[in-house]
């Protein structure tokens, strides 16, 4: 009696009972396909959020509003003033903050564009002239705007190429055309060399404007104290060695801005690009656990309907176990031919869950722009193992029943 | 003594086989002292009333329960004192089981029931040999016949095809025609009969039913855990050319 016969009694017995064993494997197909989708999407968000953030130089620093901890999970936004255009004025003096180069200040809203008939929703990013050397944004065509241009709050636009392919469709010369944003002209120009990228991480998909424009004309930023309200700053340093020397001393100069006690918390927060990558990727990761422990919860859940399963089948099949054993099936044969069929029910649950996750991530990297799940192997790797174990974890106490049965009694079972 | 074997060694040979069962603070002496030799060839009907212990002698010549004392020769064969797994390995290969109810695998076509003795025995053309069984009980054109789509005296050969395929000493069947109408009945006599009389294997079973006993060459009768009667049949019935009487007859 070799574990092939063995195999093939099981998987006779399963074939017998079609319905039931589908009804059976539903569970674990579910948690195997919800675990490949979730986790793969969730690595697609990790994937996107981390890509964002990467490639901007080791020799910025961010400074955000509020109080962002890396060690906490997520951003949380201490009530705080925000920043202002003032900490950007502060930010520039070489007195006060010398180991800084150049400070770019960004502020900009989503907004409603259109050229003639063609029109889209893209972010409209308010900023100044060095922004083009801090993240490298440099115009192919025409020119990036001037100093002159944020002092005097000209309507000019820099576009990227997303933005000229969506409102350019038949490839007209995109110098000197007018854009409406929110009810205003602007005279394009410039046009952004392509930096790739796609989805919420597509880095052509936006329209730049001086800052003073975006601030007077498009979105209001006048505080009721007067300030100029900016959503976050980037402080391109002289040295990168010396990073800790520069964030001490914006952290320093802001907080004499900010008129903060000594005693009392920044209300902004300087962030390097690793600790910006890693206080999202934790986010995120987070997120893609939760996703696979909900996920697993479901193969757990499958699991146990497999044992009930196996325990009824194991009660409905006692007398078939009796005729077995009568004709020389051993202990360790009905052992063998129920553990088998719970394996090969979760294995097969499994792998039809993995078919269902991987089409699931496809129609998903199909449907969504920004996202681009690819399956993740170490998911699937996990969840056959998983449902292998749950197989073999939930099998064993129907199984060890069926093979303690004493014959006589079995074949007498009613 | 009787004297059947002729010199030859017997198939089944028990002495002074006693059961007690524990039903909780009961002792049930089941078996009090049972001695019986079956030969080669032979044809033997037990008999006995409710509770005088055939049930729990068929099972211990099944090798499916141990008795408490006494001893127990299955071709030649100590089987009183085997482990589980030796036990499971003397059920396929020297006995051949036919049960009341059939007890035949759901769903399943007659040559895989028949087979089934061969996978646990682990022996090859399997195919073949449970073809040849069936066609043995006249069953060669229903290999692929469910249960459900047999009659019940087909079902039974089915069963009994099942307990040959394997070659064993012995054929054991606990009232293989009680679940019968009287022609499926006769029809199980009748392959019960050619089996013993053209292939001379050795058949033992149970039956309420005397009109049924006197089918076979020997009658042993049962009562209160022991022997009262073992007699050989000297006018044997020819299963299908004798009418069955009346109950009234009978008793």
């Amino acid at each position: 009696m070799n574990f092939w016969e063995n195999f093939r009694i099981a998987l006779n017995g399963l074939v017998i009972n079609k319905l039931r064993s589908l009804l059976t494997m539903l569970g674990i197909i579910i948690g195997v396909a919800a675990v490949i989708t979730l986790v793969s999407v969730g690595r697609s968000v990790e994937g996107v959020v981390t890509a964002e953030f990467q490639g901007l130089g080791n020799n910025l620093l961010f400074i955000l509003p509020g109080q962002i901890s890396p060690d906490q999970q997520g951003p949380r936004r201490a009530g705080g003033a925000g920043l202002t255009m003032n900490d950007v004025v502060a930010l520039s003096d070489p007195l006060l903050v010398p180991e800084v180069e150049k400070v770019v200040p960004e502020y900009g809203r989503s907004a409603l564009v259109t050229r003639g008939r063609h029109e889209m929703r893209t972010t409209i990013t308010g900023t100044s002239v060095d922004y083009s050397d801090v993240r490298s944004f440099y115009p192919v065509t025409g020119n990036f705007f001037n100093e002159q241009d944020v002092a005097s709050g000209a309507r000019v636009a820099v576009i990227g190429q997303t933005v000229y392919e969506e409102l350019f469709p038949d490839g007209e010369p995109p110098l000197g055309a007018t854009l409406r944003i929110n009810s205003v002209n602007f005279r394009v120009i410039g046009l952004l060399e392509e930096k790739g990228g796609s989805g919420f991480n597509d880095q052509d998909n936006l329209i730049l404007v001086p800052i003073s424009t975006a601030q007077s004309r498009l979105f209001p930023a006048r505080r009721p104290d007067g300030k100029l309200r900016v959503d976050f700053i980037y402080a391109q340093l002289l040295d990168e060695d010396r990073q800790d020397a520069a964030i001490g001393q914006i952290e320093l100069a802001l907080r004499e801005q900010h008129n903060i006690d000594f005693d009392e918390e920044d209300d902004f927060t300087v962030l390097s690009q690793d600790e910006l990558v890693s206080a999202f990727s934790q986010v995120t990761s987070v997120l893609t656990i939760f996703l696979g422990v909900i996920a697993g919860i479901s193969l757990l859940v499958g699991g146990i309907g497999i044992m009930n399963i196996m325990l009824v089948s194991v009660t409905e099949r006692t007398r078939e176990i009796g005729l077995r054993k009568a004709v020389g099936a051993k202990r360790r044969d009905i052992l063998w031919q129920f553990l088998v069929e719970a394996m090969v029910l979760a294995l097969m649950g499994g792998v039809i869950g993995l078919l269902i996750g991987m089409v699931g991530t496809l129609i998903i990297s199909n449907l969504s722009d920004s996202l681009q799940p690819v399956v993740d192997w170490t998911a699937v790797i996990g969840a056959i193992a998983v449902s292998a174990v749950v197989g073999l974890s939930f099998g064993v106490y129907p199984a060890a029943r069926a093979a303690q049965l004493n014959p006589i009694d079995a074949l007498r079972y009613e | 003594m009787r004297e059947m074997g002729n010199g030859r060694s017997p198939v089944i040979k028990i002495e002074n086989m006693t059961k007690v069962y524990q039903m909780g603070e009961h002792q049930v002496h089941a078996l009090k002292g049972v001695s019986l030799e079956v030969y080669p060839g032979d044809f033997v009907a037990i008999m006995g009333p409710s509770g005088s212990g055939k049930s729990t002698m068929m099972n211990m010549l099944g090798a499916l329960d141990q008795p408490t004392s006494g001893a127990y020769w299955l071709d030649g064969t100590d089987v009183s004192q085997l482990s589980d797994d030796a036990l499971a390995d003397i059920r396929n290969s020297k006995i051949g089981f036919v049960f009341q109810n059939f007890n035949l695998l759901s769903r399943t076509p007659a040559l895989q029931q028949v087979e089934l003795p061969l996978i646990y025995a682990g022996k090859g053309q399997r195919k073949e040999r449970a073809r040849k069984a069936l066609e043995l009980v006249g069953l060669g054109d229903r290999v692929g016949h469910k249960p459900s789509e047999l009659s019940g005296g087909q079902q039974q050969r089915v069963a009994i095809a099942r307990a040959l395929v394997n070659e064993p000493a012995i054929i054991l069947a606990d009232e293989p025609t009680g679940n019968l109408d009287s022609k499926s009945g006769t029809e199980v006599m009748q392959i019960f009969q050619h089996l013993n009389q053209e292939q001379g294997i050795t058949i033992v079973f149970v039956t309420h039913d005397p009109w049924i006993a006197r089918h076979t060459k020997r009658v042993v009768t049962l009562a209160d855990g022991k022997v009262l009667s073992d007699e050989t049949i000297l006018t044997q019935l020819i299963a299908g050319k004798s009418e069955r009487p009346s109950d009234m007859a009978l008793h």
